[in-house]
């Protein structure tokens, strides 16, 4: 029969019925199921094994404090383990499986370490597999991690998306149960913008679960309605199915909302989760409070609940876990759960109350005095024992069981910043601290007010307080007195579970403290009470109170440990959001990367740029022959290259020369206008920062160029000079870098090349345009350019920028143009090579550790100026005789390879660290000198060309002859430059 | 204006520019813009500000504002510090046109394809703007201008008429990546 437990009532929509699967069987359920309430109507107790002992489970709960019933939902590459099967919502054809057990939930093999659980007590993994000890990494780990644990991953990539977004308001409001919605309708009223978040997918909190009225109507009446008016309130955003998993610096709360979960598959385009990063002036808390368990021996069997959960199922979802259950309370409310399950037809077996003054009855046994000591059933719960005050014992036959030791306000929000939870007497509970994180205020069961209406009445108030509004009425509702002493556990019992999750006893408890771990952190991590994904929502009180009774201290000398975020377990993917994959960060392309796709470019990351590497024609099959030829051609003929990636800073103002004075180390001040300068930037410590060339456009107007990496570095370096050290200077700066497409034009034939572009007013023959020109020109029939006679190869060339947009058209142009040239495009692997053969300082040897000296540029630095390093660039540490110097290498058998990152050693001797000359820096094949080559850093340099060498990679086994030789492989004397 | 032959492509890539919609909102990539940053000079400043007024015919916009202008406007970027607007078809030479205004009580600076620019506009822009930055797009009103970073981009977003409209400016390299998140963004809260 289907739906054995399904009661009559609830708020599920039984005009719809879903097919849902678990461990393999198919059920039936209805739309505002649960997962747990639908395997509850359909006689499910047992949903999972336990961490270490495999005892089987069944809810505990019927929310997120859930320890027990925990799942792998859903299947494939969505598979999700460790989830929750008391706020998985249903929907149709939901797959679910238990988890940690085989071969099945039924007959778990593992079971039999509870027969071992003497051995398994809490540290046993401190104590035991000590012997042998090569044992422990290869079988005695395995073995522990295959035992343990809870769900498996899929092991494949999550096929959903998450989105995260920024949300603002006057109040957010966490929790929509009677406090929140009082808020809620009190803000809302008065017009502020407020935000009213509630984890579950119906708002309502506890009304959702009780059946009393309010002003006469049923609770749910009420709630209805009030959603239905705040829903209307454009000032009000309801967020269900939302949970606030943090409270973070500044007014930020994090909140996970479950877009699809409650669908079998996300629609298209539809995020599963968004984690919505709430910014709000103030914070009104009213998460309410959870029913805390009473520990007996074996109280872990599937049917043994909180009593508030049963009538939660019963009163809500319809569903109850047995025809006949028992009750067993320190607290009137209890006695509720008894009246609301009779009423809805299901027999109650017995109240069983501790006090000895507890209400009596006419519907039900209520048994004065009596405890719970032990249950029986192998895969659920069928009966229990109880002691009657007298002492003698009583079996009753029950499948379920309520237990209600009271509650506890939800303070978790309250500790995110370290605020320390106070012990109220009254409620013998804790209560939120004086420290809350700013701006946030608690209401209703939160802050221990448990009745109804305290709880209603508080949310209004306390809102109208924070707002300074009129408070909303509050309904007549509930409002006895609350009467909450604590009973803990069960005198006598050993294996009485206190957190289900991570298989702790009140027994693991005694021991820790026994064992000397009388701090409530150690308790924590020796037993591992309290650190399962539920955070020991239903367990930390008890574990506190043994403890305490075990000290001789009352519970708030204990004390508490701390909540952290996230409140409740939460996706990794949720965390990362859009950000994975190939949108794990943001790409720059510059203007002429379609035109360079087409040529079939290989591109390679550089920072957020992808750069062509190298442009490949048909039939070259190895990338060092599409780059051979690059080089060779552009070295011959022509070569043109994008480096519209180069950083570009326009500087201007009347003191913009004597500003570059100071950020440069070599001098600027002098530069006549049209006229381009090589510039090296030290830090302020004297080390090389970066380099790159400074344009005078116009008296007081520079263009300043970086290197590619360095170019956001050096514009905040430049900007914290000109706003910090040198603020009376009249120079503005802003980055041009992206309003530019740039491209170096190469080679013999470059300026041939270029005069066909450009317009004929503008004369760039090398007497009206010499080397180290700079002039803005046009080109094509008008269109503005800047032409910068600079050379990064060491031929005779340009690089010409135009305003983006035409980038693309004139890579074209240049390509059509230069035809007759036989022009190549080439990528970023030819430049450095021919950077190389230059003997070009790139990022390998600007590395943050090498000095303007190093790079045998310390003539540069202006001993006539002050400018930012230039003093300390002179300690005496960075100057020492046999300091590195810049050299070139190359092998003395051609055929051999030169790797960077190799080390120089002295062609004979030993080898290592103490007998260091150098390492090399890069390396390439020339195509021009048809040898390996490579720059390095040698101690004395300047003075050992000619000197034979070994470079040596003892990571690699690498042992090379090599030559020390001039770092200018190519055209030592500059003339092609200036052709 | 220049009679050069050279045909330009807009941020994305293209001859024309792109254009989505999503339940009523559009994307629509703008290239007909023209912009020059304006720096005061030291000891200049209110020359600048009188110049802009002028230009504007209206204040220089203060902190977190801008002015919506024909056929100038102009958003505040930082102290004494602002970006001009204006359609790209009559001010190419923006920057020019502003220098001969302005003259040497600010240094002016081309900024044109520096951006990508891309209106989005309809009724659900302001659940669009949720998932992508953090400002307060709710509170925004006709007239602001903010900085903020849309997927890690240095983005400015401006609030114009009407209010369902708001025009975003981002680094124009990265107008793909911009491009996929404010699409994957209407996609996803449309």
């Amino acid at each position: 029969m289907t739906q054995k437990n399904r009661l009559t009532g609830g708020q599920i929509d039984r005009s719809r019925t879903l097919k849902f699967m678990f461990d393999g069987k198919t059920y039936q359920g209805h739309p505002g199921d649960t997962l747990a309430s639908a395997l509850l109507a359909n006689n499910v107790r047992l949903m999972g094994r336990s961490f270490k002992y495999h005892r089987p489970r069944g809810p505990l709960s019927a929310g997120s404090e859930e320890p027990n019933a925990i799942v792998e939902l859903r299947g494939g590459a969505r598979k999700e383990p460790n989830t929750r099967a008391t706020t998985a919502e249903l929907y149709d054809e939901l797959i679910a499986h238990s988890q940690n057990r085989w071969p099945s939930i039924a007959f778990d093999a593992m079971a039999i370490n509870d027969r071992f659980s003497n051995f398994l007590t809490a540290g046993f993994y401190y104590k035991t597999f000590m012997w042998p000890a090569a044992f422990w990494e290869k079988l005695y780990e395995p073995i522990i991690r295959k035992a343990a644990g809870l769900g498996a991953l899929s092991r494949r990539a999550d096929p959903d998306a998450y989105d995260k977004g920024f949300r603002h308001c006057d109040l957010l409001i966490i929790g929509a149960g009677p406090a929140g919605l009082m808020a809620a309708l009190t803000a809302g009223r008065a017009g502020k913008d407020v935000i009213l978040a509630d984890e579950d997918f119906a708002m309502g909190g506890r009304l959702n679960a009780e059946t009393f009225a309010l002003d006469d109507a049923p609770a749910l009446d009420w709630v209805t309605a009030s959603v239905a008016e705040l829903s209307s309130l454009p000032n009000v955003r309801l967020m269900p199915r939302t949970t606030v998993i943090g409270a973070f610096d500044h007014g930020i709360y994090g909140a996970v909302e479950r877009i699809s979960d409650h669908v079998h598959t996300p629609d298209a385009d539809k995020p599963r989760q968004i984690m919505w990063r709430i910014y709000t002036q103030q914070t009104l808390l009213c998460a309410g409070a959870t029913e805390r368990p009473i520990a007996f021996d074996n109280n872990d069997r599937p049917g043994v609940m909180l009593a508030s959960a049963l009538r939660t199922y019963a009163n809500r979802f319809a569903a109850t876990p047995a025809q006949r259950i028992a009750v067993f309370t320190n607290n009137d409310d209890g006695h509720r759960t008894a009246q609301d399950l009779q009423a809805k037809g299901v027999s109650v077996a017995a109240v069983i109350d501790t006090r000895t003054d507890a209400p009596l009855s006419d519907s039900f046994e209520v048994i004065r005095g009596g405890q719970v000591v032990d249950t029986k059933g192998r895969l659920g719960l069928t009966f229990v024992e109880v002691k009657l005050p007298d002492g003698t014992p009583r079996t009753i036959e029950c499948g379920a069981l309520g237990v209600s030791g009271g509650w506890n306000p939800n303070v978790h929000l309250t500790c995110h910043q370290r605020g320390r939870p106070t012990w109220n007497d009254t409620l013998a509970a804790f209560v939120p601290g004086g420290t809350l994180p700013p701006g946030m205020v608690v209401a209703g069961a939160a802050n221990g007010i448990f009745s109804t209406h305290g709880a209603m009445a508080s949310g209004a108030q306390t809102a109208a307080q924070m707002l300074d509004v009129t408070a909303v009425q509050t309904p007549q509702a509930e409002d006895g007195p609350i009467n909450q002493t604590p009973f803990w556990y069960v005198e006598g019992c050993s294996r009485a579970w206190l957190d289900q999750q991570n298989d702790v006893t009140v027994k693991d408890v005694k021991l820790s403290h026994q064992e000397g771990f009388r701090s409530v952190e150690h308790l924590k991590r020796y037993t591992t009470l309290g650190m399962a994904t539920d955070q020991g929502k239903t367990s930390n009180m008890g574990g506190l109170a043994i403890m305490a009774e075990l000290a001789g201290k009352s519970i708030p000398e204990v004390g508490t440990t701390i909540f952290r975020p996230p409140y409740t377990p939460t996706a990794i993917g949720v965390l990362a959001g859009r950000m994975r994959g190939k949108d794990f960060h943001p790409t720059r392309l510059t203007p002429s990367h379609v035109w360079a796709k087409e040529r079939g470019a290989v591109f390679v990351e550089v920072g957020n740029w992808l750069r062509a590497q190298w442009f490949p024609l048909p039939g070259e099959t190895h990338w060092r022959t599409s780059v051979d030829r690059e080089v060779r051609q552009t070295r011959a003929s022509v070569g043109v290259c994008d480096c519209t990636t180069l950083g570009k800073i326009d500087a201007q103002g009347t003191d913009a020369a004597d500003f570059l004075n100071k950020v440069y180390c070599n001098g600027f001040a002098k530069l006549a206008v049209g006229k381009t300068r090589y510039g090296l930037m030290l830090r302020e410590d004297g080390i090389a920062m970066d380099d790159g060339t400074a344009a005078r456009l116009a008296e007081d107007h520079f263009v300043v160029t970086t290197t590619t990496a360095n170019a956001a570095k050096v514009y905040q370096h430049m900007e914290f000079v000109r706003q910090c050290l040198f603020p009376d200077m009249d120079v503005q700066l802003i980055s041009t870098t992206e309003a530019w497409a740039q491209y170096a034009v190469a080679g013999p034939n470059s300026r041939r090349l270029l005069q066909k572009v450009v317009d004929a007013e503008h004369d760039i023959t090398n007497d009206a345009f010499p080397f180290m020109g700079c002039a803005n020109i046009t080109i094509c029939g008008g269109l503005r350019a800047r032409l910068f006679r600079i050379s990064f190869s060491g031929e005779l060339a340009f690089e010409i920028a135009v305003p983006a947009r035409y980038g693309d058209a004139l890579m074209r142009r240049l390509m059509a143009e230069g035809e007759e040239f036989g022009v190549v495009p080439y990528g970023t692997e030819a430049l450095g090579v021919m950077r190389i053969e230059k003997g070009h300082a790139a990022g390998n040897e600007l590395n943050g550790m090498t000095t303007a000296l190093n790079l045998g540029m310390d003539r540069m630095v202006s001993k006539a100026k002050d400018s930012i390093g230039a003093k300390l660039s002179e300690r005496e540490g960075l100057n020492t005789p046999d300091a590195l110097m810049q050299v070139g290498i190359k092998p003395l058998d051609p055929s051999q390879k030169i790797t960077a990152g190799g080390h120089l050693m002295k062609a004979e001797g030993p080898v290592d660290a103490a007998h260091d000359q150098g390492y090399v820096t890069s390396a390439a094949y020339s195509p021009t000198l048809e040898t390996m080559i490579g720059l390095a850093f040698l101690k004395e340099g300047g003075t050992r060309t000619g000197e034979r060498m070994r470079l040596v990679s003892p990571l690699t086994n690498l042992t090379v002859d090599v030559e020390i030789v001039s770092a200018h492989f190519v055209d030592p004397e500059g003339e092609r430059v200036r052709a | 204006m220049s009679v050069h032959d050279l045909k330009p492509i807009t941020a994305l890539g293209g001859t024309t520019p792109q254009v989505d919609v999503v339940a009523g909102v559009t994307l629509r990539e703008n290239p007909g813009l023209a912009l020059a940053s304006v720096s005061a000079r030291i000891g200049h400043e209110d020359a600048c500000s009188a110049h802009l007024a002028d230009l504007l015919e209206g204040a220089a916009p203060a902190a977190g504002k801008c002015r919506l202008h024909d056929p100038e406007a102009a958003f505040w970027m930082g102290p004494n510090q602002w970006m001009v607007g204006a359609p790209f078809e009559t001010h190419e030479d923006l920057a020019a046109q502003l220098k001969a205004r302005f003259g040497n009580t600010a240094s002016i600076t081309e900024q044109t394809d520096a951006w990508a620019c891309f209106d989005l506009r309809g009724d659900g822009m302001e659940a669009v703007m949720e998932l992508c930055c953090n400002v307060n797009i709710r509170a925004m009103q006709t007239g602001d201008a903010t900085r903020t970073s849309i997927h890690h981009l240095g983005c400015f977003v401006l609030r114009r008429d009407p209010a369902n409209w708001v025009r975003i400016l981002g680094p124009r390299a990265s107008a793909g990546s911009l491009h996929h998140a404010l699409f994957t963004a209407m996609k996803s809260a449309l």
